[in-house]
């Protein structure tokens, strides 16, 4: 278990982490989700202890985690993927890191078969992928078999067959009854890992909550209608009130309408003999109630201003 | 997953994590971890090879040019106890090199993980970052000890070996050269904590080092021995001190020349890498990794 009470980091005037609270429960995957720069890795560093609050407190199990002489069996932790000395082998690094902690050396070989890095253990860090690196990382999250694992963006880099396994390695870890929180600023991956969310935005808590609640949160309900008579239809929709944009797809005959429901459009289709050949209510997606509620805490906006 | 079905399992990672944390991590650990960290570097190898080498090579120079000068040299140079066998075993030219060798890697101990971020997952299994400092001082002191022995008893043999063709050696009997034989061998564990704190202080390792090459090398060069405060100023530093200590005839102090003294030359020896491993401690503990 984590828990995060009114914790608040400044850097000189700029505020990365601003009087956040919020719990991160065992047994379950619980993502931690917020666009670039919203403060996700400085929190993530306060409760490992890397920085030191400007107020408030992080602890984990109870305890503050700088309280802790050695770590490794507490926490399980992967930052970044890069934070390895290039020349070491990846056996040499775990095998350090495991006996610092008092971590039988026979544990190295079992995290390393487990992130499949046994035929590459003897080369070189420098010379690997960010995907083997992120493999590295996992591995030494897992090394002291910990009750609680933070991940930071861990399938950056992965190729489709890493991310599939991380995603089941994750439920399994969650399974067993471990805290397992993991960063992402990708919605979609959340969608399919997470049980859990946590929600920030430029620093302060947005939402915290299960993920179909989350998505359940968006206005923005649309129907899908499909019609070869679209520009009629478009016209007696917008009469009705409703919004309405071409789906997505060029070439497609399809129309995106907000503010309307479906049986509200059929019959009004109906009613002025335009005939349909797909009439579907699409469930608001996590991507879409994510930037909904961060639009006004987004920290850097491409291009447009809002 | 409902929550029965994963009770169980919660129960079985719990009694998994009591019996982990059943074995407890003891400091000799810490040493044991850096000194795996140290050794898995190439670096490491031909930075000893190097220290050792170098040293070595400047004694059979230094060894030679007295031989090959030996037939010109005056009856009171002929005459024992032949007082140059000492610097040509451990001359300040080669020592230069081991000095900042020993510094490099102390350096890197702490400026090469703060470089990489390997600094980062580190704390994160070893929270108590003071500890982490002291087991990198205790593998630098070790190392550098043993490698500081290996280059003074092989370039003083190395010297001795070339100049007993002239029968102009020095035993290690005679008074000062024991003492001189120590100050040669313990300026490389010396040096290695004077890196390491400064590794600490900066961070980087290319800005470690050029600061190290500063204070060690550059920095007592602008202090002349001919002036009080001067001189006292320029004997704060360990390049006077081992010049000092591993000579063991020196004039004596008169208005314009103020040689420094073995009295406080020892304690420049012990005080720079107490300080030094002292700051690193305290700044690593205090700031934001």
């Amino acid at each position: 278990m984590i828990e995060v009470h009114e914790l608040t980091k400044r850097y000189g005037d700029k505020t990365a982490v601003d009087g956040l609270s919020f719990t991160v429960r065992p047994g379950q995957v619980t993502g931690f989700l917020g666009p670039n720069g919203a403060g996700k890795t400085t929190t993530l560093r306060l409760i490992l202890g890397l920085d030191t609050p400007t107020s408030g407190a992080a602890t984990v199990s109870g305890v503050r985690f700088a309280d802790h002489p050695r770590g490794l069996r507490h926490v399980g932790a992967l930052l970044d993927a890069h934070h390895v000395h290039p020349g070491r082998s990846a056996e040499a690094h775990l095998r350090a890191l495991a006996r610092s902690n008092g971590i039988a050396a026979r544990r190295v070989g079992e995290v390393l078969e487990e992130v499949g890095l046994t035929e590459a253990a003897r080369r070189r860090v420098g010379g690997f992928s960010l995907g083997m690196k992120q493999r590295l990382g996992i591995a030494t999250a897992l090394l002291g078999d910990p009750p609680v694992l933070m991940f930071d963006e861990p399938i950056n880099g992965m190729d489709p067959e890493g991310v599939m396994w991380v995603r089941r390695l994750f439920r399994r870890l969650a399974a067993e009854g471990r805290t397992v929180f993991l960063s992402s600023h990708l919605m979609t991956e959340m969608e399919n890992t997470a049980d859990q969310l946590v929600v920030i935005g430029r620093g302060q808590l947005v939402a915290a909550e299960p993920v179909r609640e989350f998505a359940a949160r968006s206005t923005r309900r649309s129907v899908l209608v499909r019609t070869p008579q679209a520009a009629e239809l478009t016209a007696v929709l917008v009469a009705a009130g409703a919004e309405v944009e071409p789906d997505g797809h060029a070439g497609s005959e399809g129309l995106s309408v907000t503010g309307l429901a479906a049986e509200r459009i059929g019959a009004l289709a109906f009613d002025n003999r335009v005939m349909l050949h797909e009439l579907t209510t699409r469930s608001a997606s996590l991507e879409e109630a994510f930037m909904e509620l961060t639009a006004d805490r987004v920290e850097y906006l491409a291009g447009q201003s809002r | 997953m409902s929550t029965v079905t994963s009770l169980p399992s919660r129960a079985a990672a719990a009694t998994a994590g009591a019996a982990a944390a059943g074995t407890r991590s003891r400091f000799t650990d810490l040493v044991a971890a850096e000194w795996i960290k140290l050794w898995s570097l190439r670096s490491t190898w031909w930075t000893a090879v190097v220290a050792i080498l170098v040293p070595w090579g400047a004694a059979a120079a230094a060894a030679t040019a007295d031989y090959d000068n030996w037939p010109n040299y005056g009856p009171r140079q002929q005459a024992a106890p032949h007082l140059f066998a000492v610097h040509d075993s451990w001359p300040l030219e080669g020592y230069l090199v081991i000095m900042l060798a020993a510094g490099a890697l102390g350096a890197l101990a702490l400026a090469g993980e703060y470089g990489s971020g390997l600094i980062r997952t580190t704390t994160v299994a070893v929270p108590a970052r003071g500890s982490v400092v002291l087991a990198k001082a205790v593998v630098q002191a070790g190392v550098w000890t043993v490698v500081g022995w290996i280059t003074a008893l092989g370039s003083y043999g190395i010297a001795q070996w070339i100049l007993s063709g002239r029968h102009a050696t020095i035993s290690l009997g005679y008074s000062g050269v024991p003492r001189a034989l120590v100050a040669a061998a313990m300026i490389a564990p010396v040096c290695a904590l004077i890196g390491l704190g400064i590794g600490a202080l900066v961070r980087h390792a290319g800005g470690a080092i050029g600061i190290l090459t500063f204070v060690v090398l550059l920095l007592p060069q602008f202090f002349s021995l001919d002036k009080q405060w001067s001189a006292d100023i320029r004997h704060l530093f360990p390049v006077s001190a081992f010049q000092r200590l591993t000579e063991i005839w020196t004039a004596q102090a008169q208005p314009g020349y103020y040689p420094a003294t073995v009295a406080e030359s020892w304690p420049v020896y012990l005080a720079w890498p107490v300080l030094a491993v002292a700051a690193a401690v305290w700044i690593v503990r205090r700031r934001d990794v």
